[in-house]
């Protein structure tokens, strides 16, 4: 119990009033950055825990051979190649600023293995996945945008508005209009559309989540909620 | 055999043939040139003025006595290679670069697998999820060892390897950023304790200090800036006085500056009522929840269209890839010509 | 099989190949003809172009790339953009990254824009590359109160204490302008919560967003966020004014934004023409139904 909660409990009240206390009382503030500096390199370790458990994950496919098995071994093949060429810095020539420093070297350049990696296989890998978004709003446009009543009318009148608004489109099709009613055409009314409706729409949502956050925050700073130690609330 | 693989049979059949047409016209298919540099630096050991050793590393020119040498490779855009072979047919100052061209058809065919998922689930396109998968987890462990680790945890707790390989510039670090490394570097030990199968509350502790340092940080970053500065924006005066080129009011925009103003309090108003579940939505609850509806419709709308002009241009970016630099159909950057 | 029922039941990879005309023809007719749509800049953009047009020249700036390949597509242009503005004034750039490929993307924009066209700008001196970090808004607090603490080294090595662009650098308020191109968390919306809002007004902010998070940053605009570039478009409309500027043949890698509105024209109009169609299609069928 002292182990798995009360200790725990401790440590998050203890950092979390610290960083808390360090933006307003000077003389604290380098408890603060000290905390927070040992938070980032912490998140940096997470990294290799976020990779230990893809691996832990993928080697326990392979090994039950279930479905897709080779498709695990593809993960934990190009996982391994890349961590070794990028933590080996294989490949990799010393830097201009210190030839003596023999694993000092940039390795971004695609005369590199990690550097190629990048280049020919993250690059258009992760783009691609993204692009191919673009698809499946044309399709989801396409079957499931209704206007079914006042307020889904709206939602689509303000996406035509800054659809075409915001391209070309907008003046060829709305440009006619005299100076006097320029506030109706299409490039002008995108704009207002988002100073004034959306700015006011995503103001109250921002205003909520902060209060929810700051909520959320005070409660674990005061021990009260537990949850994220597991078992429920006690 | 199924429809389904007579159909992919007849599209791969097709688009050979098109890269074979492609490649046997004009400059033909993508490639890429790069030309090399020979680096040397030598040793030169000085006396300061104190009189004490010291090291410089000084670059010398092709062919002198160095103690380090390598080759750097950089890409040339081809029109330099195309330049540089009608001068001169046998040069070898810039030559084809297999790895890298190798390297952009492998880039291309990512490019199709992935495409290809619209078809179909298929093979291709699993190879190329498995690899993004296995490449960023590791890439990312990569660039957090080299970027963060290796500066900051090891730099701190074994300066002289981190100073003698890989960054000799470095400074020594105070008493109190030694205590809040080696406190990293228990808590980061700690933490990988997770993936142990027993004693999971060896992984609460770590996971304590992040939520607290978490819930510190955003308590005050959330109140200051999304609670009292997005409040006070909201409460500025609605009257707009807009003045005009000529120095005085301008009416109309000051009109419609203190109506969109206006316009502005009424939708965070009703749309934060909306959000007001404590309050039964009846009456002028209910209306003003209603009013809010209608301007989270409004933000949703344009949130979608925003997103859709997002995609367009991710896509638009990988079709400019395919056709200029695999396909070499278009060279908008004058790469070529 | 009639023709509503036809367009009810259709095949989705028939809208599939929609789009991919929609986006391809126009890519091919721009990158054949050279040509581009006109642009219209907004307010915003041209509140980006004055702020950085306003500082005094040799002021230091800090550049966040919190962007990765995967967005590259929208942000790239504005990131090169915003880099040639800053080294056409001669403003000191200190390049920073929160995305653990925010880095490679700063050199990528160095060497396109600087290494190119500013030779004469030196590294360390009048610009330099600090790397990733580690721990989003975590090192948003750190550089509050010690800036080299959360960048200890350049991406060449060089202790980020010892370079002469940083002396005098304490905390990230000694940055009178922070310039970010963010793609998600952490990014914009991060650094106006933790920086700008905790400098009581001695940084400055302007942000070039994707298009999803375009719509969040509004609210911030122009009171925390000095400006904002909105997805393409605001890079678009941002290059075309910088061009005017520039005076002179822009160079085509400064076009990027402007020739990727033309297929952006298309691909909206295609959406449209879908939702429209896709109303119609409901709306006859249910007229068939009731008769």
């Amino acid at each position: 119990m002292v182990l798995t909660r009360l200790i725990p409990l401790w440590i998050a009240i203890v950092s979390g009033v610290a960083i808390l206390v360090s933006a307003f009382i000077r003389p604290m503030e380098s408890w603060g950055e000290n905390f927070t500096d040992t938070f980032n390199v912490i998140a940096a370790i997470a990294s290799v825990l976020g990779a230990g458990s893809l691996l832990k994950a993928n080697l326990a496919k392979v090994s039950r051979r279930d479905a897709g098995w080779g498709f695990a071994l593809v993960v934990l093949g190009t996982f391994l190649i890349t961590l070794v060429v990028g933590l080996g810095k294989i490949g990799v020539h010393p830097s201009h600023d210190f030839p003596q420093a023999d694993f000092g070297g940039k390795q971004e350049s695609a005369d590199t293995p990690f550097g190629w990696i990048y280049e020919f296989a993250m690059v258009p890998l992760t783009s691609t996945m993204f692009a191919l978004l673009a698809f499946y709003v044309a399709s989801a446009a396409f079957r499931a945008f209704r206007a079914k009543n006042l307020e889904a009318s709206l939602l689509l009148g303000t996406a035509f508005v800054i659809l075409l608004g915001r391209t070309f489109a907008g003046v060829v099709l709305t440009g006619w209009l005299p100076d006097w009613a320029s506030g109706l055409r299409l490039e002008n009314l995108s704009v207002y559309v988002m100073q004034v409706f959306n700015t006011a729409g995503n103001r109250a949502i921002i205003i909520g989540i902060a209060l929810g956050v700051a909520a959320t925050s005070l409660r674990i700073l005061l021990g009260v909620d537990r949850s994220w130690l597991g078992g429920g609330e006690r | 055999m199924n429809r389904q693989r007579l159909t992919w049979i007849v599209i791969g059949v097709v688009f050979a043939g098109l890269l074979v047409v492609r490649g046997m016209t004009g400059q033909g298919l993508g490639r890429v040139y790069v030309q090399h540099e020979d680096v040397a630096y030598a040793k030169v050991e000085t006396k300061s003025a104190q009189g004490a050793p010291t090291v410089a590393w000084k670059r010398v020119a092709e062919g002198g006595v160095a103690d380090v040498r390598w080759q750097e490779w950089s890409a040339v855009p081809p029109k330099a290679w195309f330049e540089a072979q009608a001068k001169d047919p046998r040069q070898s100052a810039i030559t084809l670069s297999w790895p890298r061209t190798i390297g952009l058809w492998l880039a291309a065919f990512f490019t199709l697998a992935i495409f290809s998922f619209l078809w179909a689930d298929n093979v291709f396109y699993k190879f190329a999820e498995a690899t993004v998968v296995g490449v960023s987890a590791a890439y990312w462990m990569v660039i957090g060892f080299w970027d963060t680790l290796v500066p900051k945890l090891f730099a701190a707790l074994v300066p002289a390897v981190v100073q003698a390989h890989v960054q000799p510039s470095l400074r020594p670090v105070d008493d109190v950023q030694w205590w809040s490394m080696a406190l990293a570097l228990v808590l980061g030990g700690m933490m990988l304790w997770r993936l142990a199968p027993r004693g999971g509350w060896i992984g609460a502790w770590p996971l304590a200090f992040i939520v607290g340092v978490t819930a510190g940080l955003k308590i005050v970053s959330h109140v200051e800036s999304d609670l009292m500065a997005q409040g006070l924006a909201t409460m500025e005066s609605v009257v707009a006085v807009v003045p005009g080129a000529d120095g005085a009011t301008d009416v109309g925009a000051s009109v419609w500056g203190t109506l969109a103003n206006l316009l502005v309090v009424v939708g965070v108003l009703s749309a934060l009522t909306y959000f007001l579940f404590s309050v039964e939505h009846k009456g002028l609850v209910g209306g003003t929840a209603r009013v809010g509806v209608w301007y989270l419709m409004i933000t949703f709308g344009a949130a979608f269209g925003f997103t859709v002009m997002g995609r367009i241009a991710l896509l638009a970016a990988r079709f400019e890839f395919l056709f200029d630099d695999w396909l070499w159909l278009i060279d908008p950057n004058h790469l070529r010509a | 099989m009639s023709l509503l029922a036809r367009l009810q039941s259709l095949d989705r990879r028939w809208i599939f190949l929609l789009m991919a005309i929609a986006v391809a023809g126009p890519i091919l007719w721009s990158g054949l003809t050279g040509k581009t749509p006109p642009e219209q800049p907004t307010d915003a953009a041209r509140r980006v172009l004055k702020v950085i047009d306003d500082l005094p020249e040799g002021s230091r700036v800090l550049f966040a790339f919190d962007y990765d390949p995967a967005s590259a597509g929208e942000l790239q242009p504005m990131a090169t953009s915003l880099m040639r503005q800053c080294a056409a004034r001669k403003l000191r750039i200190v390049c920073i990254a929160l995305w653990p490929l925010g880095g490679n993307m700063a050199q990528e924009t160095i060497a396109h824009v600087i290494r190119a066209d500013f030779p004469s700008l030196r590294e360390g001196v009048d610009f330099v590359n600090l790397g990733f970090q580690a721990g989003n808004e975590g090192v948003m607090k750190v550089v509050l109160t010690d800036f080299t603490k959360a960048f200890p080294k350049d991406t060449r090595g060089q202790a980020a204490a010892d370079l002469p662009i940083l002396q005098g650098v304490r905390t990230v308020r000694d940055f009178p302008l922070l310039v970010n191109v963010s793609a998600g968390y952490p990014g914009s919306k991060e650094w106006v919560q933790y920086v700008v809002s905790a400098s009581e007004g001695s940084v400055k902010m302007i942000a070039g967003c994707t298009g999803v998070q375009t719509p969040q940053m509004y609210p911030y605009y122009p009171g925390q966020l000095a400006g904002l570039l909105g997805a393409i478009k605001g890079a678009a409309e941002y290059e075309n004014l910088l061009n005017g500027v520039m005076g002179g043949d822009p160079a085509p890698k400064y076009l990027e934004a402007q020739r990727r509105m033309a297929p952006q024209l298309f691909g909206h109009l295609l959406l449209v023409g879908l939702i429209v169609v896709g109303n119609l299609i409901q709306f006859m069928g249910r007229r068939g139904t009731r008769a």
